[in-house]
């Protein structure tokens, strides 16, 4: 780096290797498109073509036109951050959050209604919902975290972004792979998993992206200034680590053929719901609970300009919480055939994991003492605080609902779904939110276009988000009731049908409280997009493009 | 960089002495409240463990020193209920339907066993409470295609409506248009006919001198010269103004045109034997049984 010579233009390994990788996999997509099973497949596989050609299209124009010498990692003594992939995963979250959303109205109304179902293959509920969890965990949540993490550990490490075409890669890749899942599920591709439902090739695509995006992360903190790592990027590491280890151990599968998109699991009967609901439920423990909790970390007490209220909370819950969580996963089980004791171990370590997972909850909201006023002034940091506040409530409603109990209430019936989104409208929802609009103002070196759209947004989803959750605790448990209702002669009281029909008018409720989330979602795709560019039209002399510092 | 130790000002805590991107960490001790729910939650887990099965060994797993297990309590659940129901389930196997029907208690038994049947098996079409709806009758009021007796409720469920098998219910209603039987002037006049026939009035300019020919000719073999019906074919009765599958004259119309054959399944063989006998009480008792 330190060269006195002015140095010569030469392809480095990595834009020589990634072209040529991108050109070998361009080959064997055509070859696979031309030998494939079905045309669903086949249209995947050109897709992959489509993609491969682009890439080494990109990585060579992007050489010639290029400087001779790489980016520095400092100019005058100060990081030279790498935000253009943070710019990319921000607005890619706030699409896919829309898209999403839309889904799970759609959903949520052809429960109310059947017939939006339209008796067509591709609008059934059954390929839908797969469609709306994964846009919404994964593709909405999925860019947030990237996005986020790339900013927080830049920031905090002090440190520019590790590699060149990786971050790119880790970016486009994911979100190359979310629309080959995406689509997957429209045209009837799946291994019937839940939240695992992209078959094999999917699943070994995302595993190399993940790989890089955990070396990318990694190498950006081994190179940090500061002689610490900071709390959020603990909670980021856990998250890429772990899921990392889910995704391989509950997509062990084998393939009918390379040219087939059916796999089969190696796991078989109760060890493959034991392996499923393990990745599962550590889906939300470290996907949606750890990944979001590091966002809490940064951008909490960054907006309110307060110190975070506890390090030895911090270091004991962090600890407590990743031990803890790995074992719950068996409560999704509860009265199957999985043996008695795992499911005594999954209920337990669900009650312990209670206090770990409010020691989060306790040093979001305190770290707000001496702030509070801001509450009232600054709705993107309401917006944080009601995030961690539902973020506590979820926490204890499943440790509650873990406990055999509730469950043999709760389990199966609508309270789960409500008891999901309470964690995911009111927790996750809301701190991505707070986070991007922190964080796209930040980027793009402006003020937000307007606080006031941020305060409709606020309650507009508030009221949805109270909407749906007290529609679903109310179905849910009215029909866990009605199911196990039992005559003096001990017979049932209800037949399935009746449950049904006693759910519609929730049913009707929930679609409203969607549809008041979605528009609040709305609201803020444009207010941020306009914060990017409305003041490019307000102030078209002035050049304030320097990069975000 | 900034490892001197700070106040924070606000709280009078102080930081660790870390800093990064201008955020700091106040040196807080944990909450009491908060370490001691933690630690009971611990405790109570660890008691859990003991009393319930817990731990994996290495063939079999700690039982627990209460000795409760998911499938025993199951089996323990299943005698306790056989037990209530034995002496009536017993009593409802070998008893004939007419000493149930004589029977209140019995009868009382065996309708709540045929409701629960009815519920899982026949309400999907029936409708919850056998009130129907197109095209499945409704099993509630006086009129029965093939019979409301014990005897005749009882062979339709057995052996089904035109569902294969030969001791079930056969006869359909031919498909007289598609068919080439009947042209499309009339088929409207017989639709027109036959609606006069429960005193609803016929479209202007319906040729009813026509369709009383056509439906003397084609339909009284089955429906009846004065359109009663026929139960031993399932022949709806025209007369009643009890509609299977609706009154409005293009209903009518389709009905001529592509015939009509509604299947019921064949329940002998899926369905246990006393369950068959307490849904054919249950159905005789919704309120049109006949004696």
């Amino acid at each position: 780096m330190a060269n006195a010579l002015a140095p010569q233009k030469t392809m480095t390994i990595g834009e020589g290797g990634s072209a040529l990788t991108f050109a070998l996999l361009a080959i064997l997509s055509i070859v696979v498109a031309a030998k494939a099973h079905t045309p669903e497949y086949a249209f995947h596989a050109y897709l992959f073509t489509a993609a491969s050609i682009a890439a080494v299209f990109v990585i060579v124009n992007r050489y010639y036109e290029r400087p001779a010498a790489q980016p520095p990692l400092e100019i005058d003594g100060k990081p030279n951050y790498n935000m253009g992939p943070v710019k990319f995963t921000s607005f890619a979250a706030v699409f896919w959050g829309i898209a999403g959303f839309t889904v799970g109205l759609v959903i949520a109304l052809q429960l109310a209604f059947p017939v939006l179902n339209f008796d067509l293959p591709w609008t059934t509920f059954g390929r839908l919902r797969p469609l709306h969890t994964s846009a919404v965990i994964f593709a909405f949540g999925g860019n947030v975290l990237i996005a986020t993490s790339f900013y927080v550990v830049q920031r905090t490490c002090r440190a520019r972004l590790a590699g060149n075409i990786a971050p790119w890669f880790v970016v486009l890749g994911y979100n190359f792979f979310i629309v080959i899942a995406g689509t997957g599920y429209l045209l009837g591709i799946t291994q019937s998993k839940e939240y695992a439902e992209p078959e094999w090739y999917s699943d070994l695509f995302l595993t190399v992206v993940w790989v890089v995006y955990f070396l990318v992360f990694l190498a950006t903190i081994m190179r940090r200034k500061e002689p610490h790592i900071y709390v959020a990027n603990w909670f980021y590491l856990a998250f890429i680590v772990t899921i990392a280890v889910l995704h391989l151990g509950n997509n062990a599968t084998v393939p009918v053929s390379i040219f087939s998109p059916k796999s089969y699991i190696v796991w078989s009967g109760v060890q493959d719901a034991m392996v499923q609901w393990w990745y599962g439920h550590n889906a939300v423990g470290f996907f949606l609970t750890a990944g979001f909790l590091a966002i809490m970390y940064y951008f909490i007490p960054k907006r309110a300009d307060r110190p975070v209220y506890s390090y030895r909370l911090s270091i004991i819950h962090f600890w407590a919480l990743i031990f803890l969580y790995i074992w719950a996963g068996p409560h999704h089980l509860h009265y199957t055939a999985l043996p008695d004791w795992a499911q005594t171990l999954g209920m337990t370590f669900s009650i312990m994991l209670w206090m770990p997972s409010w020691g989060g909850m306790i040093n979001g909201i305190m770290t707000l003492s001496g702030a509070w006023d801001k509450l009232r002034t600054d709705p993107v940091l309401r917006m944080m605080v009601v995030s961690v506040a539902f973020y506590g409530m979820s926490t204890f409603e499943g440790p509650m609902m873990s406990v055999k109990v509730v469950n043999s209430l709760s389990h199966y019936t609508d309270w789960t779904i409500g008891h999901v989104h309470s964690g995911a409208l009111g927790w996750v929802g809301y701190v991505s939110f707070g986070a991007l609009y922190c964080l796209i103002p930040w980027l793009w070196n402006r003020p937000l276009y307007s606080l006031k759209l941020v305060n409709w947004h606020f309650w507009i989803s508030t009221i949805g988000i109270v909407l749906y959750i007290t529609a679903m605790w109310v179905s849910g448990i009215l029909q866990g009731l009605m199911w196990r209702a039992y005559t003096k002669l001990g017979f049932l009281e209800y037949s399935f049908v009746e449950t049904v029909e006693a759910m519609h008018p929730f049913y009707i409720i929930r679609a409203l409280g969607g549809l008041l989330f979605l528009a609040g979602a709305l609201l803020m795709a444009w207010n941020l997009i306009k914060t990017v560019t409305a003041a490019e039209e307000a102030e078209p002399a002035k050049l304030a493009l320097a990069p975000a510092e | 960089m900034a490892e001197e130790k700070h106040i924070d000002a606000l709280t009078g805590t102080a930081t660790t002495g870390h800093e990064w991107d201008g955020l700091r960490e106040l040196n807080t001790p944990l909450p009491r409240w908060w370490l001691w729910l933690f630690y009971i939650t611990i405790v109570w887990s660890v008691g859990y463990w003991v009393v319930y099965p817990a731990w994996p060994l290495l063939t079999s797993a700690t039982e627990g020193v209460t000795g409760w297990h998911a499938r025993s309590a199951v089996v323990e659940d299943l005698a306790a209920l056989k037990a209530q129901r034995g002496p009536l389930m017993e009593k409802l196997s070998t008893a004939s339907m007419t000493d149930i029907a004589a029977d209140p208690q019995l009868l009382d038994f065996s309708r709540a066993v045929g409701r629960v049947a009815f519920a899982d098996n026949c309400a999907p079409c029936h409708g919850a409470g056998g009130g129907g709806t197109k095209g499945y009758p409704n099993l509630n009021d006086d009129d029965w295609l093939w019979g409301g007796k014990l005897a005749d409720i009882e062979l339709t469920i057995r052996h089904g409506a035109r569902a294969g098998d030969d001791k079930g219910r056969a006869g359909n209603m031919p498909a007289f248009g598609r068919d080439n039987i009947l042209k499309a002037n009339e088929i409207s006049a017989v639709a027109d006919f036959t609606r006069t026939l429960s005193g609803l009035a016929p479209e202007a300019g319906a040729d009813l001198n026509l369709g009383k020919k056509l439906f003397a000719d084609n339909c009284a073999v089955c429906h009846g010269p004065e359109g009663k019906g026929n139960r031993e074919l399932g022949a709806p009765n025209l007369t009643d103004k009890i509609w299977l599958f609706g009154a409005d004259k293009a209903t009518i119309v389709a009905g001529i045109q592509n015939g009509r054959g509604g299947v019921m399944p064949v329940w002998a063989g899926r369905l246990p034997e006393p369950t068959i006998k307490a849904l054919t009480l249950y159905v005789h008792t919704l309120g049109g049984g006949e004696k």
